[in-house]
């Protein structure tokens, strides 16, 4: 659709889709670093994303010094943008982004657009479904994923099932169990189709400690039941058929980008990150567009997230600073790989502009457990090699610095030996 | 209930049974539908690929044919003023080797034959100018312009609320068990009531032989069902065909088809997997994987699209070829048996086939019936959510408001379970399958969903 055939009705400094804790953090930032006119366009009825139905601890120590539970981060987090004198607007969906920064907006009083100098796309992860997973078998309701087994607890007050279990056994998984004892219920078993416990080493004992019968390497997973959950079955890694009567399946984890808006627009999406595709300062591939939280990757917890909201406000003050109304057409040189352990890079590519501000790290994500060297080149010269090792899911970082001083004229090709 | 005779049992709430009551009641006769399970289109109709047919690679001169092209044209001409919509993408069968090239002649013959004129041969080139996306190694293929998408379930759910707007009576959770007919009227025991009329049809579809066999003492088929299994491809993905692709079809299945539905999703599917139940629609990852990889194989560009959704459906097949639609002429019984693969398309020209085999009666044709209210569910015609005033956006992948879901639940055919509601709303259908609106749904439907036995026009 061409912009100019409908009216625009507003304008503002910045623009950020989604009030969850990057968007807040960072339009909180913006205000304090003297931006005028900052608005927050949240479609829920609520603003503070997903940490309103976190209802467990730990949110809030580096932001503010104190352990809260995600409700109250998220509140306090809301309550930091508007004494900031950021313009909240919830309820308030943002249903199609246009070149130039330029948004359709929706709410229950209609339609409108929107015109911003730059926008930051906020919009955060959501867990896989069933079916992104392949998970066969039936297709009765009482299959949810955590994030709305919380939202069903927590701000709903239901209780879908007496006797579930977990698919899945990352960091998400374990706060599944903590929800349903929340509810004073014990899942019935935690089953990973990986060969081991998918969250840290640390939390290994963990589901045993709950009561919680832990299954990894099972293949052949499957739902049973018509009309309700009524039974899983699956063998087991010495190959032996089990089946649990359940009443609920929750399904955890495998996170990936609320990345909708990006799908139907014209802003480059990275298939490894499921993401928009940035540069060092968190632009997207048109530069009136930047993002920042876990929409970037899937997924850092609540106090990254906040933190790269102020880390992206700044850039984006320096970016109006230097560039004003109309921003840089950058065209950055792509960071590139094609080692199979190596599933995405963040940023995705290096524009010219230099380190000023930038990202001083660059997050990997890793197909399958790693142990090695990472090795940065551009143009056949080394700029950067180091040790390198982690595990699909975990956060892998490796310095961006020296990729940013350089001076690049090809793009950087990172190797894993 | 207020009346409990009537002139026309429909027993099913499939689409054809759905399609058999809107025409009887608007022919003027008192209809009472009677579906077994909580809802309608809980069987075959439940999950198709929404396809009107043509009819191009019917079998010549069957009923299956005449109906198919009978009911496409019914559908041409109703589709506007029953807000019906329609997404005019034509179909392309493709080759992709010299085997399936020889057999395009033939093909496009049959389709001749048919009656379909407007097929036309098109070359590699015209192909891939068409669809650009395609994979290069398409050899050649012809074109079937009257193949057209449509929505699989509003489709049904407005045959059957126009009835009900006309005075035709639902009744859900009503298994018919046994019945008697006493030489004028039928007395049919169901799970709910009895109820007594004077003609019955059975669309039971994969129970149709179950059915025949408890009203009649036998039954002319035997229902083997045949499963096929779909993937549903991200919106995105759907920039990728503007047509429908088919394969040569084998002497078994059409193949594996590509597809847009109006929803605005891609559809990858479906196999043909013969199978003894009649309620298994499971799914499993092998054939899932297998369909995500024949996809890619015509639309490379598949590969970096996320899967939205995986279903299956159950087609009423059975040993014999064709339908399997018979009156029994002095028992005022007609079985509408093995709608098999083009149930959606042929329903309305079945229901007028059915009307012709039992003769006009004494009833008067409505000369204005009412229209029913209808959900606008395409993603390519206005939805509800661009109109102001509707509450709140409930279901974001599929913009579904809060006004949607409050008219259907306070509708005249109220969902009783949260699939009913998905497939009247499409709440909990898109990209995130419910994860950020499943709470607030079942918050809003609350104890609505789980309702008592009748709705009575
Ligand atoms: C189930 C689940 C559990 C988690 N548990 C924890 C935990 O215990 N601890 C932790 O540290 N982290 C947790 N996380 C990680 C979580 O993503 C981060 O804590 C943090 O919320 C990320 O912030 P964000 O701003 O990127 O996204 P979010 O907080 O998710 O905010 C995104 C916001 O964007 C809005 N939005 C999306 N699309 C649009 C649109 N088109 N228009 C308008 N608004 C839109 C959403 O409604 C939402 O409010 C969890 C994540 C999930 C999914
Ligand atoms: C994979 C697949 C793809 C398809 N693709 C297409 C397509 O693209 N185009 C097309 O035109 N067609 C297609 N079809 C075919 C189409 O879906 C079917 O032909 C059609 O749904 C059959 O409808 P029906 O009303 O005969 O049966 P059903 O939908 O099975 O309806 C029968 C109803 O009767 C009820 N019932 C059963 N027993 C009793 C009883 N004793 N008492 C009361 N009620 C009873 C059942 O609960 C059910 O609701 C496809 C089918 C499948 C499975």
């Amino acid at each position: 659709m061409n912009v100019e055939e409908r009216e625009i009705l507003a304008f503002c400094a910045v623009a950020i889709v989604g009030g969850g804790t990057a968007g807040l953090s960072l339009a909180t930032e913006l205000r304090h670093l003297g931006v005028g006119d900052v608005v927050v366009i949240e479609r829920e009825t609520e603003a503070g994303g997903v940490p309103r139905h976190c209802g467990h601890y730990p949110f809030g120590l580096r932001e503010y010094g104190r352990l809260m539970k995600g409700p109250d981060y998220a509140r306090r987090n809301v309550a930091e943008a508007q004494e900031a004198g950021v313009r909240v607007l919830t309820g308030t969906a943002v249903t199609g982004l246009h070149p130039g920064g330029v948004l359709d907006l929706s709410g229950n009083a209609g339609s409108a657009r929107l015109s911003a100098l730059r926008v930051v796309l906020c919009t955060g992860v959501r867990e896989a479904s069933r079916a992104q997973r392949f998970l066969g078998g039936d297709r009765p309701p009482g299959v949810v994923a955590t994030g709305t087994l919380q939202d069903m607890v927590y701000l709903k007050g239901l209780r879908p099932f007496d006797r579930p279990v977990i698919l899945g056994s990352e960091l998400v998984s374990l706060s599944a169990i903590m929800t349903c004892r929340h509810l004073g219920i014990t899942p019935l078993a935690m089953i990973e189709e990986e060969e081991r416990l998918i969250a840290r080493p640390l939390f290994r004992p963990f589901p045993a400690l709950m009561g919680v019968r832990l299954h990894t390497g099972v293949r052949d997973l499957r739902i049973h039941g018509r009309d309700r959950v009524e039974a899983v079955s699956f063998f087991d890694r010495y190959g032996g058929a089990v089946s649990l009567e359940t009443d609920g399946v929750i399904v955890s984890g495998r996170f990936r980008p609320e990345a909708a808006l990006i799908s139907d627009s014209h802003l480059e999406r990275d298939p490894g990150t499921g993401g928009p595709v940035v540069d060092q300062f968190g632009r997207c591939s048109d530069p009136s567009y930047f993002a920042a939280g876990n929409l970037l990757r899937a997924a850092e917890t609540s106090g990254w997230c906040w933190r790269e909201g102020v880390d992206t406000a700044r850039r984006i003050v320096a970016d109006i600073a230097r560039y004003g109304v109309q921003p840089a057409t950058n065209a950055p040189l792509p960071i590139q790989f094609s080692h199979p352990a190596l599933r995405f890079v963040v940023p995705q590519g290096i524009a010219p502009g230099g380190s000023q501000g930038a990202m001083v790290q660059m997050q990997l994500g890793l197909e399958r457990p790693f142990s090695g060297r990472l090795v940065a080149r551009s143009a056949g010269k080394v700029l950067w090699s180091g040790r390198l090792s982690g595990a699909p899911v975990r956060r892998v970082l490796a310095p961006l610095a020296p990729i940013l001083h350089a001076r690049l004229s090809a793009p950087v090709d990172l190797a894993l030996e | 209930m207020s009346q409990k005779h009537f002139d026309v049992l429909v027993i099913g709430g499939g689409v054809v049974g759905c399609a058999m009551a809107r025409h009887f009641t608007l022919a003027g006769a008192s209809v009472a539908l009677l579906e077994k399970a909580p809802d309608v289109l809980d069987g075959a109709s439940k999950g198709n690929s929404a396809i009107l047919h043509t009819g191009f690679d019917a079998p010549p001169d069957s009923l299956e044919l005449a109906c198919i092209q009978r009911g496409h044209a019914l559908y041409l001409r109703d589709h506007a003023g029953l807000q019906l919509p329609i997404l005019r993408t034509g179909a392309l069968v493709l080759a992709w080797n010299a085997e399936q090239m020889a057999k395009l002649p033939a093909l496009i013959a049959k389709g001749q034959a048919n009656g379909v004129s407007d097929i036309r041969m098109l070359s590699r080139a015209q192909i891939l100018a068409r669809e650009p996306h395609l994979s290069e190694t398409v050899v050649g293929g012809f074109e079937v312009p009257g193949e057209v998408v449509i929505d699989p379930w509003t489709t049904a759910h407005v045959y059957l609320l126009q009835a009900m707007a006309n005075g035709a009576t639902l009744l859900r959770s009503a298994e018919v068990l046994s019945g008697d007919f006493d030489g004028a009227h039928w007395r049919l025991r169901t799970s709910a009531d009895e109820i007594t009329g004077k003609q019955v049809i059975n669309c039971a579809g994969l129970y149709g032989d179950i059915v025949d066999t408890a009203l009649l003492g036998e039954s002319t088929f035997f229902i083997r069902p045949r499963k096929g299994q779909f993937l549903v491809f991200d919106k995105a993905a759907s920039r990728l065909s503007s047509s429908i692709l088919l394969p040569v079809p084998t002497d078994k299945t059409k193949g594996i088809v590509i597809c847009p539905t109006i929803f605005g999703n891609l559809l990858v599917g479906p196999t043909a997997e013969d199978q003894d139940s009649r309620t298994d629609a499971s799914t499993d990852r092998e054939t899932l994987e297998s369909l995500r990889m024949t996809g890619k194989r015509m639309l490379p560009g598949l590969a970096s699209f996320e899967v939205t959704a995986a279903y299956a459906g159950l087609r009423p097949a059975c040993a014999a070829p064709g339908y399997q639609v018979r009156r029994v002429p002095d028992m005022n019984y007609v079985s509408v048996g093995a709608i098999r693969s083009t149930g959606l398309s042929a329903a309305l020209g079945l229901a007028e086939q059915v009307a012709e085999m039992l003769g006009r009666g004494d009833h008067v044709p409505m000369i204005d019936p009412q229209m029913p209210e209808v959900e606008r569910l395409s993603d390519y015609h206005g939805r509800d959510w661009q109109e102001p005033g509707y509450g709140e956006i409930v279901c974001h992948c599929e913009r579904v408001t809060r006004r949607e879901i409050d008219r259907v639940l306070a509708g005249p055919m109220p969902p009783r379970s949260l699939q009913g509601l998905k497939r009247r709303t499409r709440v909990c259908m898109g990209r995130c399958q419910g994860f950020y609106c499943r709470g607030t749904v079942a918050q809003i439907c609350g104890d609505r969903l789980d309702m008592p036995q009748e709705d009575a026009a």
